[in-house]
């Protein structure tokens, strides 16, 4: 069973601007999935198709095999949308916003209360319950928003930009969430972001949009294996003053503790460290580059991911 | 969604609408109050003395239900027209867009915090009244039913002024340039009997006029129109303005890209 099946989905706004030009992109049922894409590429226009903001011009959109125009209603209650402005009411209570959210999916009252506690306790703000949505940090008013979104249990959580401005500690406190959601409660999580190493670290599926179009659509393991070479951090016993030079490799010196490695996919990494040995240079540690994905969309797109399409 | 949770949904946006304009009840409910207050001292007390009686009724008795009416009038439609506007320009009309509720529930929802205010301060406005008249209410039942039809009505006028609206001038406007003077022209003051021609026949066009007229019918047993008539116009102007936002809600102006 596929979470969503969209296609050839077209949106022309009055203005002429065509956002969308025909779009077909599925997701598995289960699955953790980023739709990349610079700015202006179409992937809030996608997000707003299928959470009812916005009205497609032309195409097919389906959740968990119920057609969006035909089964609205059904189709809005199993989409839980987090969208990237904050667009809660300021002068209300956190508590209320969540409770009220469930209320208009038809939860029961008590239903909504338990589950409201429920998650303002899981997302960290429990203790603002009672506080003003607009007394919020900028963290904790986009934990709000994860919140509302989950609080008629959704089978599908689309987020637009969820890290957008939240600092690296919340952030991470938010892919863990996110993380536990997806493999404890089976939720289907489909997320657009500017951040690579967000879709690298959390996504399983990556599909990346430009100029209204889907121009590739895998499995993560699969797109990074296209990658020519792999790049890899070396922090080194002692530091050096010049990168030693070893012949098939390239290597950098980031700082006199720490190089930089860029192989060929499938080269040995045993011949490098005998080579980098006997230049005398000892590593302690190695890591991956997380710009893996940065390099992967600048080779299909021929863009970094925040030029304009 | 079933029939239960759309009744759910629909009793969760009455009370968000209803705790909006209670948690700022210095602002929505206690102005027109004293605004009626000052009316009854100034029109009733001081000038109504030397007006002495319209339609076989004391000045001030007269005034009453008028003013009770344009209380409720201009309430529910500044309820709805700032919550809805409001809801557009911070985009939290999202979290009901997002959600199953039927366009029917929303409209419904929006209608009745709208009836929720205009009500709460024309009874507000009423005891007010009862403060400077000796008022006894001549017939209950049409009283409600006009005050709910009132409210219904111009509840739906506010969401439809909002939808449209894109400033906050836009919500304003008709308030300012249409409503208040059709109040003040549809007889809160006067009996149109006093009016010379043409102004007396172009008032019957004023749709305000058959309102506050039956309601001054219902409290004080006055009336320059035809209840029955002032009646029919109300169930057709609440019907129309029904359908015409559910008719603009599902074809998604102003709100869907």
């Amino acid at each position: 069973m596929h979470a969503l099946e969209i296609n050839g989905l077209t949106k022309t706004y009055g203005s002429g601007t065509k956002a969308l030009d025909g779009v077909d992109l599925t997701v598995a049922a289960g699955d953790f999935f980023a739709l990349l894409g610079p700015n202006g590429a179409g992937k809030t226009t996608v997000i707003s198709t299928l959470a009812s903001l916005v009205t497609a011009t032309a195409g097919e959109v389906r959740v968990f095999g119920h057609d969006l125009l035909r089964e609205r209603a059904k189709v809005k209650g199993m989409v839980g949308l987090v969208p990237q402005e904050f667009n809660f009411n300021g002068f209300v209570p956190v508590q209320e916003i969540v409770r009220q959210q469930a209320g208009f999916y038809g939860v029961a009252r008590r239903e909504a209360s338990e589950r409201t506690a429920y998650l303002l306790e899981q997302l960290g703000l429990a203790d603002k319950a009672t506080a003003q949505a607009r007394q919020l940090s900028g963290g904790m008013k986009r934990r709000l928003m994860i919140a509302r979104a989950l609080a008629h249990r959704p089978s599908l959580l689309v987020l637009d930009e969820p890290t957008a401005g939240v600092d690296v500690e919340l952030r991470h406190g938010m892919w863990e969430f996110l993380t536990r959601l997806n493999r404890e409660e089976g939720v289907t999580i489909l997320l657009t972001t500017h951040y690579l190493e967000e879709a690298e670290a959390l996504c399983r599926h990556v599909a990346i949009i430009q100029r209204g179009k889907i121009v590739v659509s895998a499995p993560m393991r699969e797109l990074l294996e296209q990658l020519p070479e792999e790049s890899f951090v070396l922090d080194l016993v002692e530091p050096i003053a010049h990168a030693p030079t070893i012949p098939g490799v390239r290597l950098s010196l980031l700082n006199p503790g720490v190089l930089e490695l860029e192989v060929r996919r499938g080269q040995p990494l045993d011949q490098v460290f005998a080579a980098l040995h006997a230049a005398g240079v000892r590593v302690m540690s190695l890591r991956n580059k997380s710009n893996r994905l940065e390099a992967l969309f600048i080779k299909l797109t021929g863009h970094g991911v925040e030029d304009k399409a | 969604m079933n029939f239960v949770q759309q009744m759910r949904a629909l009793w969760t946006l009455l009370e968000r609408e209803t705790l909006r304009f209670v948690r700022i009840w210095p602002q929505t409910i206690i102005p027109p109050m004293v605004t009626t207050a000052l009316y009854f001292i100034i029109f009733g007390g001081l000038i109504g003395v030397r007006v002495g009686e319209v339609g076989g009724v004391p000045y001030m008795d007269f005034i009453a239900p008028g003013l009770v009416l344009m209380a409720v009038i201009s309430n529910s439609y500044a309820n709805v027209v700032a919550s809805f506007f409001s809801a557009k320009f911070q985009r939290h009309i999202e979290e009901l867009m997002v959600s199953p509720m039927s366009h029917l529930s929303l409209i419904l929802g929006f209608m009745a915090g709208g009836m929720a205010r205009g009500m709460a301060v024309g009874v507000a406005v009423a005891l007010i009244a009862a403060l400077f008249t000796d008022l006894s209410v001549h017939d209950w039942g049409l009283a409600l039913l006009v005050m709910l039809l009132t409210s219904a009505v111009f509840s739906l006028a506010g969401m439809l002024n909002a939808i449209f609206a894109k400033t906050f001038d836009d919500i304003s406007i008709v308030p300012t340039f249409v409503l208040t003077p059709l109040t003040y022209l549809g007889g809160v003051f006067f009996s149109i009997e006093l009016l010379p021609q043409p102004w007396r026949d172009l008032s019957l066009f004023n749709p305000l006029l058959y309102m506050i007229n039956a309601f001054r019918q219902a409290v004080i047993g006055v009336s320059d129109v035809p209840v029955g008539l002032a009646l029919g116009l109300l169930f057709a102007l609440f019907f129309v303005l029904l359908a015409a936002c559910v008719y603009i809600l599902r074809k998604g102006w102003g709100l869907r890209g």
